[in-house]
């Protein structure tokens, strides 16, 4: 199985979700440069975090007229298994994959801190090793994470069990203190209709490791590879 | 070409002295023509050519077992272990975070990012030392605001953690900002690549950026005084464009991995002349470009502005001969601007033609090496005395502690950073083990076992009072802070802040502040292996505290052996190592409660220094120890409140106990007496860390107990008068701590 990280210019987190899937849970990982057209032989595709094309214009906003995004869209289409974050998360929303768009944060400044997230949505392929209601310590590090949608299709994605990270206490509650960015409905990740497009702001691939303080986000990568049926076994024996 | 004729309105304008003047007619045997002479007033500025700095640097300790390059390159290099070496530098951007706080301090970023990449390190970490007027100016709010949004607009994009850092606040610098940027790398320590232009015949590229009519002269400006006509000076800023920069990075280290590339320099001040002639000059050859080569922005630039412009984001290498078609192809992976400008030549001149004819032509060891050098005069300054005598006897002792506490804690250079930090991307690269808020940023060394701690420091007051002290102390507690997250230092890198180097006492300040470093970093094992001169920080007239910034590099040799500065768990007991003196001059205590910047500071024994570090460092490394923290600014009483209240998940009181001894209580509580450090340790392991103390020679001695939800500090004799003692509910010395800045900038 191959998991593949796309590259664009700007992008920043590619190592690290490169450094997640190959070696803390040894799975096979391409770097997909943005101009590639092609994604065969991939299993799933990230989208990572950073600054595509420097957040010019708007974020995600030129990324999505990467040549690369006619292959993710693609392979969306074709049931392919697809995570963005942040910046990800950005691109997915301007290229249409999932609905919605980010305004800037309230507060206008970057944001960088841990955050907690409930698992809305445990029946997920991305959710499926957490608990329902499970809350989840990951960081968020970001400008633009103010999610909002218009009442239809808000009303549409909760109905659909879409939106599958909001931002809640430490013990789960969803309040407007505990939203940093003002978004809408404490909205920190949604999901495709057909259940295989995941966004979200907070950066799983930050909080996958012990020696970084939690390892909460791991169990993002490891519900992906559960999907799979991948060897649950191989990928706990490291760096568990 | 423009005729010339020099006067003395061109020199000024060039600041250039008649003497220099002189010198360079000697050098060319001819009047410079235009192009020449911008070229020489750049490369001969203060900023590019230390000229009143340079024989005294002489005498910092740059050498030991661990150093891979010492000062002169890009940045430094020591060895890790591992075959990796930790590559570094500290820089100002002071003048241009004034006139334009967002993009000056947003290129300062930018430039030490360059200078770090540029030897073949992959930049891991940023820290930032920041100097403000202040609070209660609006100006200095908004300058904070655009300082701290530059800082961050360009590291997050370039995806390189800012971990850390200080911000003082204080009057002196409201008229002159200190914005210092101190970078991290790791190479592989046999691909360490030097600005160098070897091989006559190799080929020199240009590569990034275009070149634009942006900063020309800014490190002329940057060697200059300012007054109220600062702001026309912001054509001199440069516009920075962290999204190229960070294709540049990608595209070096890819350029790198491969083994076509001689040498390579970044533009930074002075642009292509410094990395044109610098580059000749290390290696004793020449080099010829042609200017009509360069990528430019706009049409109709002359050579005087295409030499001296510091458009941001732009490298020069020299390549192997025939080895073009890679490199270039290479740069335009990454979508960046590359042309083959010039040749490298064994002429040792820096010949520039346009479109085939000769506009410069000038020796390039004369423009990088043969700077003037001055040994200015130095004096004490007739208020030194006044400055440092502090009468004890007509200060009051403290009558409330807790409300004397409590404003310290309202103290924004005390205060929580919170607000700061979290505007930077501190996790990128999933390395931050320990994040900005505790004595030193660690973090791992992905493919090793070991870590690296992180910290700068520098008191500027301690280094007004007493500049040879405060010196030695900004060397110490660096390093103590290392020390306290179980790290031995192991390099350090400079930023020397002081005003107009012209006055004799600034020069006396300097002098003294460089006999300070060197004595501090021989005693304590650390060499220093980069920095970077800032001098004319005066505005009106006004100088700066003499601020010699320290950025230090520690190493743990076992990742998780790291400890942090907050208490871990109730029931540990709470350990003081060092002495307390009766040290209140130039504390924060004298300046928030009784209004004074006066007084000897703390005076510091090195040996004493020495033995508490190695002392922390072993119980830490035999992993006995829960916290530890340097009790720093505001004395034992704001150490322990730290310890109480900077943790991220929970937070735990402390119950202690202190005798007098003859002090003063404020002295006690709120004197910043050096080399001590405040552990937390399990009660079982107490009576075996007092011993091992003992043993090194440390003074040690159990103050009390982690627990509850207050902070107690009782004062033997105390106990019966009333307001002597602390005792404060945690959440409220919390809310102190953590709101001062947010509140202090919620004017707005």
């Amino acid at each position: 199985m191959k998991i593949g990280v796309v590259v664009f210019p700007g992008s920043n987190c590619d190592h690290d979700c490169q450094y997640v899937f190959k070696d803390l849970l040894r799975q096979h990982v391409e770097m997909i440069w943005h101009k590639e057209t092609s994604l065969a032989g991939l299993a799933a595709v990230v989208l990572p975090g950073g600054f595509s094309y420097g957040d010019y214009l708007r974020t995600g906003a030129i990324a999505r007229f990467s040549p690369v995004m006619g292959a993710v869209k693609a392979f969306a289409n074709k049931g392919g298994l697809v995570i963005g974050i942040c910046n990800g998360f950005q691109i997915l929303l301007e290229a249409g994959l999932l609905p919605g768009v980010m305004l800037r944060n309230t507060s206008l400044n970057f944001i960088c801190k841990d955050v907690y997230v409930k698992v809305e949505n445990a029946a997920t392929r991305f959710t499926n090793r957490c608990a329902s209601g499970q809350v989840l310590k990951i960081p968020i590090a970001h400008a633009d994470g103010n999610y909002y949608t218009d009442p239809v299709t808000l009303g549409g994605i909760k109905a659909n069990a879409q939106v599958i990270f909001r931002y809640c206490t430490a013990d789960g509650k969803v309040t407007p203190e505990t939203n940093p960015n003002g978004s809408l409905d404490n909205i920190a990740g949604i999901m495709n209709a057909d259940g295989n497009v995941l966004g979200l702001m907070p950066h799983p691939e930050r909080s996958a490791e012990s020696i970084l303080g939690n390892e909460d986000g791991r169990l993002i990568f490891l519900s992906m590879l559960t999907s799979f049926g991948a060897s649950e076994l191989q990928s706990k024996l490291v760096g568990a | 070409m423009k005729a010339l004729v020099i006067t003395k309105a061109v020199l000024e304008q060039h600041k250039l002295s008649e003497e220099e003047y002189k010198k360079i007619l000697e050098i060319l045997g001819r009047e410079p023509n235009w192009t020449e002479l911008g070229m020489f007033s750049a490369m001969w500025s203060e900023h590019c050519s230390y000229k009143s700095s340079r024989i005294h640097l002489k005498k910092l300790p740059t050498t030991g077992p661990r150093v891979v390059q010492g000062p002169g390159e890009n940045a430094g290099a020591v060895d890790i272990g591992d075959g990796l070496c930790a590559v570094f530098k500290m820089e100002s951007h002071n003048h241009p975070s004034f006139i334009e706080p967002y993009q000056g301090a947003a290129t300062g970023v930018g430039g030490i990012l360059r200078d770090i990449f540029t030897m073949g390190a992959r930049p891991i970490a940023l820290l930032n030392s920041l100097r403000f007027g202040e609070l209660d100016n609006a100006n200095t709010r908004h300058l904070l605001k655009g300082v701290v949004s530059g800082i961050a607009g360009y590291g997050n994009c370039m995806g390189v953690p800012t971990v850390g850092g200080e911000i003082v606040f204080n009057d002196i610098y409201a008229l002159n900002p200190l914005v210092n940027v101190f970078c991290v790398g790791i190479a592989k320590k046999d691909r360490i690549f030097l600005g160098k232009a070897a091989g006559v015949g190799n080929p020199v590229i240009y590569f990034g950026s275009k070149t634009g009519r942006d900063g020309i002269h800014g490190a002329t400006m940057a060697s200059d005084s300012f007054d109220e006509q600062a702001a026309q000076k912001r054509p001199t800023v440069q516009v920075g464009d962290p999204f190229t920069e960070k294709l540049l990075l990608e595209a070096c280290l890819e350029l790198m991995s491969g083994d076509c590339l001689v040498g390579i320099q970044d533009m930074g001040a002075a642009g292509l002349t410094s990395s044109a002639c610098e580059m000749a000059s290390r290696e004793g050859t020449g080099v010829e470009l042609e200017l009509a080569d360069v990528p430019r922005r706009e049409p109709g630039m002359t050579p005087y502005e295409v030499m001296l412009s510091e458009s941001q984001e732009r490298m020069l290498m020299v390549v192997k001969a025939g080895r073009e078609d890679e490199v270039i192809a290479i740069c335009r992976k990454w979508d960046l601007d590359v042309a083959v400008i010039g040749r490298v030549t064994d002429t040792g001149k820096v010949v520039l033609k346009e479109n085939g004819q000769v506009v410069a032509e000038i020796p390039a060891k004369a423009l990088a090496d043969e700077a003037p050098r001055y040994d200015r005069p130095s004096a004490p300054p007739a208020y030194q005395e006044m400055l440092q005598a502090l009468n004890h006897d007509a200060l009051p002792d403290v009558k409330d502690a807790n409300a004397a506490l409590l404003a310290l804690l309202d103290s924004p250079t005390i205060a929580s950073k919170r607000w700061v930090y979290e505007q930077y991307d501190h996790m990128v690269r999933t390395n931050t083990m320990v994040r900005p808020g505790s004595d030193a940023a660690v973090l791992r060394v992905k493919g090793t076992n070991k870590a690296l701690a992180l910290s700068v420091d520098c008191n500027g007051r301690y280094c007004l009072l007493n500049p040879y002290e405060g010196a030695k102390i900004a060397v110490a507690e660096c390093a103590r802070n290392l020390a306290c997250s179980g790290a031995e230092p192991i390099g350090a890198t400079d930023c020397l802040n002081f005003g107009n180097p012209q006055r004799p006492e600034v020069m006396w300040q300097l002098v003294l502040a460089i006999e300070g470093l060197k004595d501090a970093c021989e005693a304590l094992n650390v060499p220093i292996v980069s920095g970077n001169v800032s001098l004319y920080n005066e505005t009106n007239d006004l100088s700066i505290y003499p601020t010699p910034m320290i950025g230090m590099v520690g190493l743990i040799e076992e990742v998780d052996r790291a400890v942090t500065q907050w208490f871990k768990q109730p029931g540990d007991a709470i350990i003081l190592l060092g002495h307390t003196r009766e040290d209140l001059g130039g504390t924060e205590y004298l300046k928030v409660l009784h209004h004074r910047e006066q007084g000897s500071p703390p005076l510091l024994s090195l040996e004493a220094e020495q033995a508490v570090q190695a002392c922390t460092i072993r119980l830490i490394r035999e992993g006995v120890v829960q916290s530890a923290h340097d009790c720093s600014d505001g004395g034992l009483a704001v150490a322990l409140t730290e310890c109480c209240v900077s943790g991220s998940d929970q937070r735990w009181g402390a119950v202690v106990q202190l005798s007098l001894n003859g002090l003063r209580r404020d002295a006690l509580l709120f004197g910043e007496s050096q080399s001590r450090i405040l552990l937390s340790v399990k009660p079982e392991q107490a009576e075996r860390v007092l011993r091992l103390a003992s043993d090194a020679g440390v003074p040690a001695s159990r103050i009390g107990t982690v627990g509850g939800d207050r902070l107690v500090i009782q004062v033997d004799g105390d106990q019966r008068v009333t307001g002597c003692t602390v005792d404060l509910e945690l959440t409220a010395l919390y809310d102190h701590w953590a709101s001062a800045i947010p509140r202090a900038l919620g004017r707005d």
